[in-house]
């Protein structure tokens, strides 16, 4: 099955007022050398409903009907149904970066009121369109910071996500930067340590809540960062932003994350978008796109991608950055998603995500389970021992249908025995109760 | 059209929450961690809400809506399957970091797509973790880098060579790699200016990064002379993929000569857009750069798949987990309902571009007297000095008629620049109606050129000022504006 | 609203658009009417800092357009006296008048010969012919 509509009358109409015989001939320009002349080595065409049994086959090898107690970053938060019914608009879906603004007032306008919806959660003055997802934003951070305070050097807690400290350390050597990591204590990171580390630092980069789940003295770490002359920036989630202050609140000058907490199926690991949001000093240095508003011939509002000279097409060699596609459809979900919520629903999420996993950990505790870290305040996520190897204890809990965590063991030295388990709002008591009986 | 916090109403909400259940307490957080004052969302209840997100999508113009020829976008149709495909339970609801065993459909699938990639190419192995284009290219780059570390070459070779046609992505991806830039020019031909590029390559160039067919949608007569000077210095060739859909089936860039190659998804594979993402941005390379790609590589063994980490030479992530996976269940999906046919979705598409160039290079300027690929460029430079009308003001009075414009201005080499891609998709009817519109414009600007000039008169804004936006610069609603703050402010 | 095409005779020139007033041992810089002209409405001026050094041939700073970015190549050599802050605040001001208001900045020269290197007004309009 192919989508092409040309008919042989078509083609022997076109070929004719080309002035070439064949189709063949229009390739004439191609070294014999290079013409490829046989078959492509792929299978066979499949009909639509062919592509439906295939992909219905692959899928039903995936295992999606064990308990989610996975997070790490990624997380089954419920997407509500107006989010999908907007995606699937096909003027939205599938029209190009709106470099023509009269062509795409739909997409500017939903992106406007996306970075008003950021600056709104993170407390910054300026955000962009999306980066590609939670770890490149942080690649981004420290592009922003490095051409900002001249400093080539760049702090990360131990405490933030494996994969975002795995990225900035692979984007690094190209910046010309050297990325120190500020080890966690108890399974947070102290202020005075990144007081020292920062030192010579252009950033400082933590998460809230952090990898584990566990809540930062976020206001001091910043004020760390500050008084080193280095940049705070914190990576957060966005769902949390309605009971867990502003980063902009606390002194940091740039927010970072991945919001496909907010809008996105969970879809093995995207696409997604992350988000960068700004104090407005840095507005000309930030990467991505940015709309702006205006108005037209007739003085009516409209809008616009605005401050284009920092970008690659205009900029080429002098950019802020590279990126060109982002992640626009999936910010937009995430706008649908935070306007259904509303200030009151997010908070709600917020408060029912804290009220289960509290009563998560109180129940492990109390079938004689041990937490990683108990002394420490949590949102969504927390580290439990199991009691022996972390990974066996997830496969005989996957046996009675509890997908029950994360092994830390693989990123965190000393931590074989520990799962990191998250409860989002769709858990229930009952499933929280199937947990703590497979763990125990 | 009101902003979606003008249309805010306190106390109004949309979704319901599910609430902690009976005797379940909100822990406390710790004072200065709280929230204090909550975030200005909007404030609507559900109908209100998917009404101003239709109502924003009818003020947009998609593939769906109409023809949309810009240049090296590849704007061609999105099959509505791949949006059921990729909503399967079996896919949208499983989570990354499942163990391998759990996830043995996607990483199938991931490998499927590869041998489909790899058969396109003529490479050798692939890596689908970059999430676009760009990221393709920059991590391109540092494969290059890890390849002469390895050698004990790095600190010597410290430029890339680039076309002055070339795409901005590719002279940003240079310095965000840590790279030097080393232009080279076009010749009248628009092929690369072989004399010129013979000066430019030596023991300090680590590479050539080169679209082919180039933006100008010229096939390069001299790859071949070009394959051998990059080679013969010890350099390595970088394939930019944003004109595969020229050459699918028909020549491979593994034979071209080139080591590392994109492909943008969202182009030649019908990822949707989604007004500006997501896309993905898979390389395939040749196989002395295979320990270097990213982590972690999808392996097979025998009828299990599994996601190998253990990778020493590996240049580390360039993004989370194995890459943006419901881009792949799309392009995949598109690959399979094509087959071996994907030669001739490239030959429809040349077919289609050299039948548009045919009908309109005798009104517009043709910079390059050849056959074109799958894209060409027409310039409006004649109607600029005859008449005052620019190619911007040809896109914009194209509107009217009820096109997308072309990409305009790019590539930077030819003045008033129209670059238009039809691609495979388009009914020939099509093609004749945006030729048409274009002849009819040309017309018009010896005739009534204010009419051009003043366009678009028939989109819901007339043309917008960027000026302004660039001088006075609002990125965010401004919440004192709103009706019941300026109430509130009235009263205080 | 933009100046009418000119090339003022009592000014030097450099082959990368931009003017020179001279003025015993200090000089005044700026961007020609082809500049303006090329680049459209200004829309933001990255000025140098007061006291900093420029050099011949060498970047200063940067206008940008809606559309474009263009380095501001000096002519002369010298220290930074004075930032032309009106045009920092309402860069179109250097499309209105090039070469009074929308000067850019003022330097003490470091080396007076580098003006011998200079164009007169009529070589610069030749490099614009030949172009």
């Amino acid at each position: 099955m192919s989508y092409l509509s040309v008919t042989d009358a078509d083609r022997d109409a076109m070929l004719a007022a080309i002035g070439v015989a064949t189709v063949d001939e229009l390739f004439q320009d191609i070294p014999a050398g290079m013409r490829f002349r046989e078959e492509l080595a792929v299978k066979p065409a499949l009909t639509e409903a062919e592509l439906q049994r295939h992909f219905e086959e692959l899928a039903a090898k995936n295992v999606v009907d064990e308990v989610c107690f996975l997070g790490g970053g990624i997380y089954d938060h419920y997407v509500p149904a107006v989010v999908d019914a907007v995606l699937q608009r096909g003027e939205l879906l599938t029209a190009y970066t709106p470099y023509q603004p009269e062509m795409s007032q739909g997409v500017l306008q939903a992106i406007f009121e996306y970075q008003t919806a950021i600056c709104e959660l993170t407390g910054m003055d300026v955000s962009n369109a999306s980066g590609y997802d939670g770890t490149t934003v942080a690649a981004d951070a420290c592009f922003v910071a490095k051409h900002a305070t001249g400093r080539t050097k760049v702090v990360v807690t131990e405490a933030t996500n494996p994969q975002v400290r795995q990225v900035v350390k692979t984007y690094a050597p190209g910046f010309g930067l050297e990325v120190v990591e500020v080890p966690h204590e108890g399974g947070a990171t102290d202020p005075d340590r990144i007081r020292a580390a920062a030192e010579d630092a252009a950033a400082v980069i933590f998460q809230q809540p952090n990898f584990f789940g566990v809540l930062e003295a976020a206001p001091d770490l910043a004020a760390a960062a500050t008084d080193a002359g280095a940049m705070p920036v914190a990576h957060v989630d966005l769902i949390s932003l309605g009971v867990l202050e502003a980063p902009g609140a606390y002194g940091c000058a740039m927010a970072i994350g991945e919001g496909q907490s907010a809008g996105n199926a969970m879809s093995y690991g995207g696409p997604h978008y992350g988000f960068l949001a700004a104090r407005s000093d840095y507005v000309r240095r930030l990467p991505g796109r940015i709309v702006g508003e205006t108005v037209d011939a007739a003085g009516e509002r409209g809008y616009v991608l605005t401050l284009q000279t920092r970008e690659q097409h205009i900029r080429r060699e002098k950019a802020t950055s590279n990126i060109t596609t982002n992640q626009t459809l999936l910010a937009l979900a995430g706008l649908v998603h935070l306007s259904l919520l509303g200030p009151q629903g997010l908070r709600e999420l917020g408060e029912t995500c804290l009220a289960l996993a509290h009563h998560a950990k109180a129940e492990l505790q109390r079938a004689g389970l041990e937490l990683v870290f108990p002394e420490r305040a949590t949102f969504k996520e927390f580290a439990v021992r199991t009691g022996r190897n972390a990974r066996e204890a997830l496969a005989d809990a996957r046996k009675k249908g509890v997908y029950a965590g994360y092994p830390l063991g693989r990123d965190y030295p000393g931590l074989d025995d520990a799962l990191l388990v998250a409860v989002t709002e769709k858990r229930t008591v009952e499933e929280i109760a199937q947990l703590v009986e497979a763990l125990s | 059209m009101k902003l979606i916090y003008e249309k805010s109403q306190a106390g109004r909400r949309g979704i319901g929450v599910p609430q902690p259940p009976d005797g379940l307490d909100v822990p406390e957080l710790p004072a200065e961690l709280r929230r204090k004052e909550p975030p200005r969302l909007p404030e609507l209840a559900e109908p209100e809400v998917l009404r101003h997100f239709t109502q924003l999508s009818t003020r947009n113009f998609g593939i769906d809506t109409g023809f949309y020829p810009l240049g090296s976008c590849t704007m061609k149709y999105n099959p509505r399957i791949n949006e059921r495909l990729v909503g399967l339970p079996g896919f949208a609801q499983l989570h990354p970091l499942m163990e391998d065993e759990a996830a043995q459909g996607a990483l199938e699938l991931e490998w499927e797509l590869e041998q489909i990639l790899l058969a396109v190419t003529g490479l050798d192995a692939v890596s689908l973790q970059p999430a676009a284009g760009s990221q393709g290219e920059l991590t391109g780059l540092m494969l290059f880098h890890a390849y002469f570390a390895d050698r004990g070459e790095d600190e010597q070779r410290t430029n890339i060579v680039i076309p002055d046609t070339a795409h901005g992505t590719n002279p940003a991806s240079v310095t965000m790699a840590g790279y030097k830039l080393t232009p080279v020019r076009t010749d009248a031909r628009g092929n690369i200016d072989v004399d010129d590029l013979r000066t430019k390559v030596d023991e300090h160039t680590a590479g050539l990064m080169l679209t082919n067919p180039s933006t100008l949608g010229l096939f390069d007569e001299n790859i071949e002379e070009i394959e051998g000077i990059f080679h013969g210095a010890g350099a390595l060739m970088y394939y930019d993929g944003a004109n595969l859909n020229a050459v699918c089936g028909i020549s491979r860039p593994g034979d071209m000569g080139f080591d590392v190659v994109h492909i943008n998804l969202h182009k030649t594979f019908s990822q949707p857009h989604g007004g500006g993402g997501p896309g993905g941005g898979p390389i395939a390379v040749r196989d002395v750069l295979e320990p270097f790609l990213p982590v972690p590589v999808v392996a097979r063994d025998g009828d299990t798949f599994r996601l190998d980490y253990d990778r020493p030479k590996s240049i580390g992530k360039v993004r989370a987990f194995s890459g943006p996976f419901g881009v792949f269940v799309r392009s995949y999906a598109f690959m399979r309902s094509y087959g071996p046919g994907l030669k001739e979705m490239s030959e429809v598409a040349v077919l289609n571009a050299n039948y548009m160039l045919a009908r309109l290079k005798g009104t517009y300027d043709l910079p390059y007297e050849r056959l074109c690929m799958h894209e060409f460029v027409l310039s409006a430079r004649t109607l600029k000095r005859e008449h005052g009308v620019s190619a911007l003001d040809a896109a914009k009075r194209l509107m009217d008629y009820g096109f997308h414009p072309p990409t305009i201005y790019f590539p930077l080499v030819v003045p008033e620049a129209l670059m238009i891609e039809p691609t495979e998709s388009e009914a020939k009817e099509t093609l004749d109606a945006f030729c048409d519109a274009l002849l009819a414009i040309a017309r018009e600007a010896a005739e009534e050129p204010e009419t051009v000039r003043s366009a678009p008169h028939s989109r819901p804004v007339k043309r917008l000022d960027e000026v302004r936006a660039a001088k006075d610069v609002v990125v965010k609603y401004r919440f004192e504006d709103h009706p019941q703050q300026v109430e509130a402010q009235k009263g205080a | 609203m933009a100046a009418s095409e000119s090339y003022p005779d009592e000014l030097l020139y450099h082959s990368e658009h931009d003017w020179a007033r001279i003025d015993g041992d200090e000089a005044t810089l700026g961007v020609t009417w082809f500049a303006q002209d090329a680049l459209g409405e200004l829309v933001h001026y990255e000025a140098p800092d007061v006291g900093s050094a420029v050099s011949k041939d060498a970047s200063y700073g940067e206008v940008e357009s809606v559309k474009a970015v263009s380095d501001l190549i000096s002519p002369l050599s010298g220290e930074v006296l004075e930032v032309n802050q009106t045009v920092v605040d309402a860069p179109e001001t250097v499309n209105e008048d090039p070469y009074g208001d929308g000067w850019l900045i003022r330097i003490r020269m470091s080396s007076a010969d580098e003006r011998e290197q200079l164009l007169s007004a009529a070589e610069y309009r030749k490099v614009l012919e030949d172009a």
